[in-house]
């Protein structure tokens, strides 16, 4: 293992050397985040190498103003929220989830198929899913809602707000401010989507993608070949998550999707409007559809204030440069998404990096 | 408190917030010195001899599990508190809170199961309480236990007593508890041979206690927020740093899979049938030893240290000799696994 991480260093010191700077890696994946943290990977890195926590974690990226519109639901008796945990805890305008007095209408679930469940229980209850993630959880959601057409289920109301990883890769690139020298690419969403999804990114923005499984050693390949890549000057698409990830990917899953979904374009805290972003249900689900059905009505809003959560999905900023960080925003009491979400940036700063101790 | 003007289900999982409504809405409300140390049990002088009394609740769900149910964990649970707190288990009391509705069959077996790990201690359950409540009105049965104890004569314990240096022992493996319940709470379609490791602590505490006496300087069961909730809360009493091992760590492989794929760090994931001692440098391999001299000892492994710190903070050594820090955990990990 030692010898592993040695050679890591040495391509560390070729591309800084390369690039005379740091080298800077986004990690696209949140679970990449809690697995950087959580391995004491942070803390094993050379100077010259920083990695930059990116919009990968599903929770994170969702404009406040779904989250709002989700809350403004939340009191309805008629109402049953199934929704993923970390949700529960995001800071709407007016309190979470989580404080809401008819608690016992919020349903935490942990896979789509809990929804067909939950359906069938309570059949005079209406069901509004709150169906977020990226490609890794959309095929569950599309799987569901054939299910739910199949059965003749009626109450359940899907409100979709699934993202796509490359579109949002592209637009940070094609901001003026980035300081992304390559990404290491997302575990789950390359099983998915497969590694060549990121072709058109090294071909147009000439940086290096790489895949990486979860486990510490992976995360260390991956960057070491990053690197290489870097000082080398010979940007590729590649992957180091071999027992799962292929170029091509789960054209099963893909093909669901296709057939599911339509692309639409999509709002991403942090990141604003997004061309070919969001997966939106085809019209064949129509009965199914949150926002036909149930008239909820997401109109994009500004973060809270104060709150520096677009800035640090960007990469623009590290958590503790934002001035609630610690202070106001602590898990316990968290103003931004990032720090309620077990894979945000923030909550992984906050809870595995050395600091005073909070009074 | 900070998270509203309402209880949350994590005001009861033995994290931060647990640890707030103690503080902040349950000790101003008694204000006694026994109960301000916040100790396992609580130690009461009676002339020259000291007891220890200790009570607890069992709302666990689903009430039987791989491993054991809630009767067993109901008995086992105080008998732990008593004995990490150095203390002889003796005398219970027994309560339930019954749903109406459950199977009378249902009940009968929890409580010969209760009574099966009494015997095992040598312990009595002798008073008791029924209460019925209408259905709906509770989840098919709660136990509260309460439980007496009286002091090992060469436990010296407490919180004061540790100090740089001192070694951390954990008596097996971690997490095999909470992750169980789990893997068979409602709704969890996830199926693996894991098992509670519910059982009782008493023969290994006695053991060390009789063996090692002074060298003994604290000992804890790491029920609910697992070891991260029992190390922090030995750092910010004793106000020390802690640095933990993860290679050395003991956990089933299974169960470490299980808490990834969840989400959870196993860290936090509670245990039933544990100890976490600390002890003296000079005695460590010797209440390693003793420690798998023990039926439910036999994994026991030092996994750690006290250091000298300015700050009452835990630090986890990686596998890859990266650093981070160890947080009590915030309390919602696993709610009703006990």
């Amino acid at each position: 293992m030692l010898e592993r991480i040695n050679r890591a260093y040495t391509q560390i010191a070729r591309a800084r050397k390369t690039l005379g700077r740091t080298v800077n890696i986004m990690e696209v994946c949140g679970t990449h985040t809690v697995s950087i943290f959580r391995t004491g990977l942070k803390t094993a890195f050379p100077e010259g190498l920083k990695l930059l926590s990116g919009p990968g974690c599903p929770v994170c990226i969702t404009d406040q103003g779904y989250i709002d519109a989700i809350l403004a639901f939340a009191d309805r008796a008629d109402i049953i929220i199934a929704t993923y945990g970390d949700m529960i805890r995001v800071p709407g305008r007016n309190g979470s989830l989580e404080q809401k007095t008819n608690r016992g209408n919020i349903k935490i679930i942990l896979s789509a198929e809990d929804v067909l469940k939950l359906a069938k229980q309570n059949p005079t209850k209406k069901i509004l899913f709150v169906a977020i993630g990226f490609e890794t959880t959309a095929p569950a959601t599309a799987v569901m809602a054939n299910e739910a057409l199949q059965q003749g289920i009626k109450n359940i109301f899907i409100f979709s707000n699934h993202k796509l990883v490359v579109p949002a890769m592209e637009a940070l690139l094609s901001g003026k401010n980035h300081r992304i020298d390559a990404f290491l690419c997302p575990g789950h969403v390359s099983v998915i989507i497969g590694s060549d999804a990121y072709k058109p990114i090294v071909k147009r923005f000439k940086k290096p993608c790489i895949v990486a499984g979860f486990e510490p050693m992976q995360i260390i390949e991956a960057i070491s070949e990053i690197c290489r890549e870097i000082a080398d000057g010979k940007p590729q698409v590649g992957s180091v998550y071999h027992a799962a990830v292929t170029p091509a990917g789960n054209r099963t899953a893909q093909k669901i999707i296709d057939e599911s979904f339509d692309i639409a374009p999509g709002c991403w805290r942090g990141l604003g409007r997004i061309d070919k972003s969001t997966l939106k249900l085809k019209e064949k689900f129509a009965g199914l559809d949150a926002e036909k059905q149930l008239g909820i009505e997401f109109i994009p809003e500004e973060d809270l204030t104060g709150c520096c959560c677009g800035e640090v999905i960007c990469g623009l900023m590290d958590p503790p440069d934002c001035g609630l960080f610690a202070t106001s925003c602590t898990p316990d009491t968290p103003v931004g998404p990032c720090m309620v979400s077990s894979e945000g940036a923030c909550a992984a700063w906050f809870k595995y990096t050395r600091k005073k101790r909070q009074s | 408190m900070t998270a509203g003007d309402k209880i949350l289900l994590a005001h009861g999982g033995g994290g931060r917030l647990t640890d707030e409504i103690v503080r902040n809405i349950i000790l101003p409300a008694f204000d006694n010195e026994t109960l301000g140390k916040l100790t396992d049990s609580a130690e009461i002088q009676f002339g020259k001899d000291s007891i220890c009394f200790t009570t607890d609740s069992y709302v666990v769900k689903p009430l039987f599990f791989n491993g054991g149910d809630i009767g067993k964990l109901a008995v086992c649970g105080t008998i732990n508190d008593l004995a990490v707190s150095g203390a002889k288990p003796l005398y219970l009391s027994l309560a339930l809170i019954i749903e109406e509705g459950l199977e009378v069959d249902t009940l009968k077996k929890i409580l010969y199961s209760a009574a099966t790990a009494a015997k095992q201690e040598n312990v009595q359950i002798v008073c008791g309480d029924t209460k019925v409540v209408e259905a709906g009105c509770a989840d098919k049965l709660f136990i509260n236990t309460s439980g007496i104890g009286v002091k090992w004569p060469k436990a010296n314990l407490g919180f004061k007593r540790i100090a740089a240096g001192d070694k951390i022992i954990i008596t097996g493996r971690i997490g095999d508890h909470g992750m169980t319940i789990m893997s068979q709470r409602e709704g969890m379609k996830f199926e693996t041979d894991i098992k509670s490791d519910c059982a009782s602590v008493a023969q290994i505490c006695e053991k060390v206690i009789e063996a090692l006496g002074n060298d003994i300087k604290f000992m804890r069961d790491p029920t609910r927020g697992g070891i991260a909730a029992t190390l922090n809360e030995i750092a910010n009493q004793a106000n020390c740093g802690i640095e933990i091992y993860e290679e050395n760590i003991p956990v089933n492989p299974t169960v470490k899979a299980a808490a990834e794929m969840l989400g959870f760090d196993i860290l936090n994931v509670a245990n039933e049938g544990k100890a976490v001692i600390v002890i003296s440098p000079q005695k460590v391999e010797k209440c390693l030893d003793i420690c798998r001299s023990c039926k439910i000892g036999k994994e026991a492994a030092i996994i750690g240290q006290v250091v000298a710190d300015g700050e009452p903070l835990v630090e986890l050594v990686t596998t890859i000799k990266g650093r981070r820090i160890v947080q009590m955990p915030y309390g919602r990990e696993l709610p009703r696994i006990c």
